[in-house]
């Protein structure tokens, strides 16, 4: 049975909804948030942002996070900036630019309100930012800088040298610490959500494993807040961190959350290449370096061979037989096409036969002109006339380096080639998951109580998200919107009593849990955690991954079926649940993944367009740019699953486009 | 390339804590440290044992979960790196590397290489931060920052929170991760007004934990993964010396 998905936008005109719902919505009164509590779990900018506001509020918050500590979330690894709307560059932004820029980076695949809304408070987080010491860059007058990233022509973009997100997480994290001081946010380290409580159709609590102990532990509250992050790890290879999953947030969906759009997944064109079988992750090069970096392959299939055997390397390639295919195909936007744009184009030459590490997955992205560019422009201020080449390299490199020192200093340790002198190598790597929770306008899931922020929902970014755009939704989500819109659902339960943790509902939950765990550690098998994750990882990127048809993803979903049945036979988990067990974290994490990946791959096949990083080689144009299909496919699909004995029920959000209208995306 | 690992386990089988040698035998110059780690707990697993734990995550040295003490230096020779982004191009054939979790009473052993640094979290919890509330904040640029300062202070932000610092230390002082949000804070408009306050507390605080005094000897800034200048001890001394010659900040709490 269809359930009817009622996003809870409210009326008024697209510029006037925020400011109108947030002036007349419910309140809690400072008397009865003393006595509600509120469980967040994860501590990424999301949840940290979310906890410490809330502790701020007074409310009374158990924060959760499996690290060590609150700092260690992965949100420290976004490196490029933060999008807002200020138009400090006087290039001509605006609210409505930012809000228009994120809808069509999307492929018109988000909710209109939801935009507006975030673009409208993405001020207020700079502002914020700065107020808590974010070190952002500035200029000499000692106002704030701003950079370019993918998809738009403004400069809007603050940033922190290459390390954006450790800046604000930190800032995040030390309002949280403060709250912590304070006694309104207790948290709770090294603690790993495995289930939802619910009571009476109500989220209520948690059931979580102290990673220290194995105790497994029950926690209650009045409603229950996500921001545990994206799933990119079903890929195995990722860009996130080696423990980032999709846990917490499946074990959601398997209490009867929705999950909507979960094969928009972000293959982010500008990573480190692959090299080797035993490689756990990928590293990821801030997109800002296309700010500067021009990304090009030879012309000439023999030029490219020679280079993948060693014979040539890119500096013997003269400037004609080079293809900067990014500037010839998209002269508007050129090498700052947004991120699907750009992986798929290093995919299709590279498939070509023209790219150019040993593995022949691999483009060029290349600085040469961007540091005599720099050279000349600051020779000139300095007042050296006819400097030499030399001179110009160094002054060049010199400025170069202040932009992306650390970003190239990464690139040589990783790699150990040196990139001021060589041009990087760089492939497309999966990176963020736009797909997630479904939520209404409150951040509400349709599960009433159970909230979901930031990377973990869907709500923002459609079927592609736009580059800076992460850090920004995620601080909005935990600074500015939920505070307010969490009241809406608290309004109603201040007259109920605190939730005892000893309800049959915590009993029967914590026994699921318990039931798990034993059923794993008692399989006993021959093949680690890790080489299914791996198997798994390979199928959902040569299936699911930059492009796909309807018969590979059936097939991808037999080979999941395979590997998962394998999985519960011959896994192999040593140690027991009453002691630090990293391996037994990984096997719970893996199979949700199996579970997750063929959901992943029953949406792709479902989704008969091709939409930002949702790519159907079926639904294509003749120049291979992605077909959209507004009259069929302008919806969320927000699925349904009851385990993988049942097929999964489609639940569609229709999406009405009131504000922009509908085109065709064009970076030409 | 082959190599003999001596690492030190502790917990589980290791009832009393040792160093366990382990051969290894096909390690490529590509594979970073963590990836090498990973390589010899697949095959500890295959004949049912217990990994060799350790705590990791980004793998791109900015988590700060990562750190262990690689042939007596904190996440091995190489300066300014963490483990993870050590790669085993640096190692040669038939090389030994002794592995030893960080050593200080302020971060007890969990197991084998992971150690408790909630001691930071606490430190940080003293007063490491700006006390301003969500929507508190005037508009950004309100608040011009001299570019130069906004950059020292950054270069101070940049910490990681490993504790590579204290593990280098002979004292075990916790000084430079003090001084490095010290510093950042204190740098900056918005953060000196409290900036009294918070370097007594934070300090106050890792006396408090157990971390040992600086003596000058500068190890930390010399194994720091960020490269943290010593500099910020100095200011941070400057910052603590006047709150306590000034009576009326002593009495005010």
């Amino acid at each position: 049975m269809n359930m009817k998905l009622d996003g809870k936008v409210p009326p008024g005109p697209l510029e006037e909804k925020w400011k109108q719902y947030r002036s007349t919505m419910n309140l809690v009164a400072p008397n009865n948030k003393r006595r509600i509590e509120i469980i967040v779990v994860g501590t990424g900018l999301a949840g940290a942002s979310a906890a410490a506001t809330l502790g701020e509020l007074g409310y009374q918050v158990k924060a959760f996070t499996f690290h060590d500590s609150p700092r260690r979330a992965h949100s420290i690894a976004a490196q490029g900036g933060i999008n807002a709307a200020k138009n400090y560059q006087n290039d001509g932004d605006s609210i409505y630019r930012l809000f228009y820029d994120t809808i069509k980076g999307g492929d018109y695949r988000s909710r209109e309100s939801n935009v507006y809304r975030l673009a409208e408070v993405s001020n207020n987080i700079i502002d914020q930012a700065v107020a808590q010491g974010v070190p952002f860059a500035r200029e000499y007058g000692g106002l704030l800088d701003n950079r370019s990233f993918g998809g738009v022509q403004v400069s809007r973009t603050f940033y922190a040298r290459g390390q954006t997100g450790q800046q604000l997480l930190l800032g995040a994290y030390q309002a949280l610490a403060r709250q912590i001081a304070q006694g309104s946010v207790t948290m709770y380290n090294r603690h790993e959500m495995l289930d939802l409580v619910m009571v009476d159709g109500k989220a209520r609590g948690i059931i979580a494993r102290n990673l220290l102990t194995g105790k497994i532990e029950r926690h209650a509250a009045h409603c229950v807040v996500l921001g545990t992050g994206g799933y990119g790890n079903v890929f195995y290879l990722s860009t996130n961190a080696m423990n980032s999953n999709g846990s917490a947030a499946w074990r959601t969906v398997r209490r009867g959350a929705l999950m909507a759009n979960p094969c928009f997944t972000q293959i982010h064109p500008t990573c480190i290449p692959q090299h080797g079988e035993y490689q756990s992750k990928l590293t990821l090069m801030s997109e800002s370096l296309r700010n500067d970096g021009r990304v090009w392959v030879p012309k000439k299939q023999e030029d490219a061979k020679a280079i993948r055997e060693g014979k040539k390397t890119g500096n013997d390639i003269p400037e004609e037989d080079r293809d900067y295919y990014l500037e010839r195909r998209y002269p508007a936007f050129g090498n700052l096409v947004p991120r699907d744009v750009a992986s798929r184009a290093a995919k299709t030459v590279c498939d070509e036969g023209l790219g150019v590490a040993p593995t022949g997955l691999a483009v060029y992205l290349d600085f040469e002109s961007a540091i005599e560019r720099y050279g000349k422009s600051s020779a000139h201020s300095q007042g050296i006339n006819n400097p030499s080449d030399a001179k110009i390299r160094e002054l060049g490199k010199a400025v170069v380096s202040e932009k992306y020192g650390n970003l190239f200093e990464m690139y040589e340790k990783i790699t150990g080639d040196n990139p001021y002198e060589t041009p990087m190598m760089i492939y497309p790597a999966v990176h963020y998951t736009m797909g997630g929770i479904w939520v209404d306008y409150n951040l509400e899931t349709n599960i009433p109580g159970l909230f979901a922020t930031g990377e973990c929902n869907f709500s923002d970014h459609g079927a592609n998200r736009l580059g800076a755009s992460a850090l920004m939704q995620g601080l909005a989500d935990g600074y500015f919107v939920l505070p307010y819109t969490i009241g809406q659902f608290l309004s109603d339960e201040i007259r109920t009593p605190q939730i005892d943790p000893s309800h049959e509902a915590f009993d029967k939950t914590e026994q699921d849990v318990k039931d798990r765990i034993e059923q794993l550690l008692s399989i006993k098998g021959s093949k680690s955690v890790e080489s299914f994750h791996r198997r798994l990882g390979k199928i959902m990127w040569d299936y699911c991954g930059m492009s796909r048809n309807a018969e590979g993803l059936k097939s991808g979903r037999k080979m999941i079926r395979e590997l998962q049945e394998e999985f519960y036979k011959d896994v192999l988990v040593p140690g027991t649940n009453e002691e630090y067990n990293p391996e037994l974290e990984k096997a719970l994490r893996v199979a949700d993944f199996l579970e997750l990946g063929e959901l992943m791959m029953v949406d792709a096949l479902h989704r008969e367009e091709s939409c930002g990083g949702h790519f159907r080689e079926e639904y294509q144009s003749e120049e291979g740019e992605a077909l959209r299909d507004d009259e069929h496919f302008a919806f969320v699909s927000a699925w349904e699953y009851n385990g993988w004995e049942e097929e999964p029920v489609l639940h569609k959000e229709d999406l009405v486009f009131e504000n922009v209208e509908l085109k065709t995306r064009s970076y030409k | 390339m082959k190599l003999t690992l001596k690492i030190w386990r502790e917990g589980g089988e290791y009832k009393r804590g040792q160093f366990v040698t382990y051969q290894m035998d096909d390690v490529h110059a590509d594979m970073s440290f963590l990836e090498m780690l990973d390589v010899l707990n697949e095959s500890l697993i295959a004949e049912g044992k217990m990994p060799v734990a350790f705590e990791h995550d980004c793998r791109e040295g900015i988590c700060g979960s990562c750190g262990m003490v690689i042939n007596g230096y904190a996440h091995g020779q190489l300066q300014g790196t963490t483990a993870c982004q050590l790669h085993m191009r640096h190692f040669k054939d038939g090389d030994t590397v002794v592995i030893e979790p960080w050593r200080s009473k302020a971060f007890p052993v969990i197991r084998d290489l992971v150690v408790d640094r909630s001691s930071f979290d606490r430190i940080i919890e003293a007063g490491g931060y700006i006390s301003v509330g969500t929507g508190q904040a005037p508009d950004g640029n309100n608040i011009p920052v001299e570019k130069d300062k906004a950059s020292h202070a950054f270069d101070a932000a940049t910490c990681i929170g490993c504790g590579a610092c204290v593990a280098a230390c002979p004292n075990a002082s916790a000084m430079l991760f003090v001084s490095a949000k010290v510093s950042h804070l204190a740098q900056l408009p918005q953060g000196n007004v409290e900036a009294k306050r918070r370097a007594r507390k934070m300090v106050q605080q890792m006396d408090d934990e157990g971390f040992g005094y600086c003596s000058n000897i500068s190890a930390c800034e010399a194994e720091c993964p960020k490269e943290i200048s010593i500099e910020h001890i100095a200011r941070l001394n400057r910052e603590y010396l006047s709150t306590s010659l000034s009576s009326e900040e002593t009495a005010s709490s």
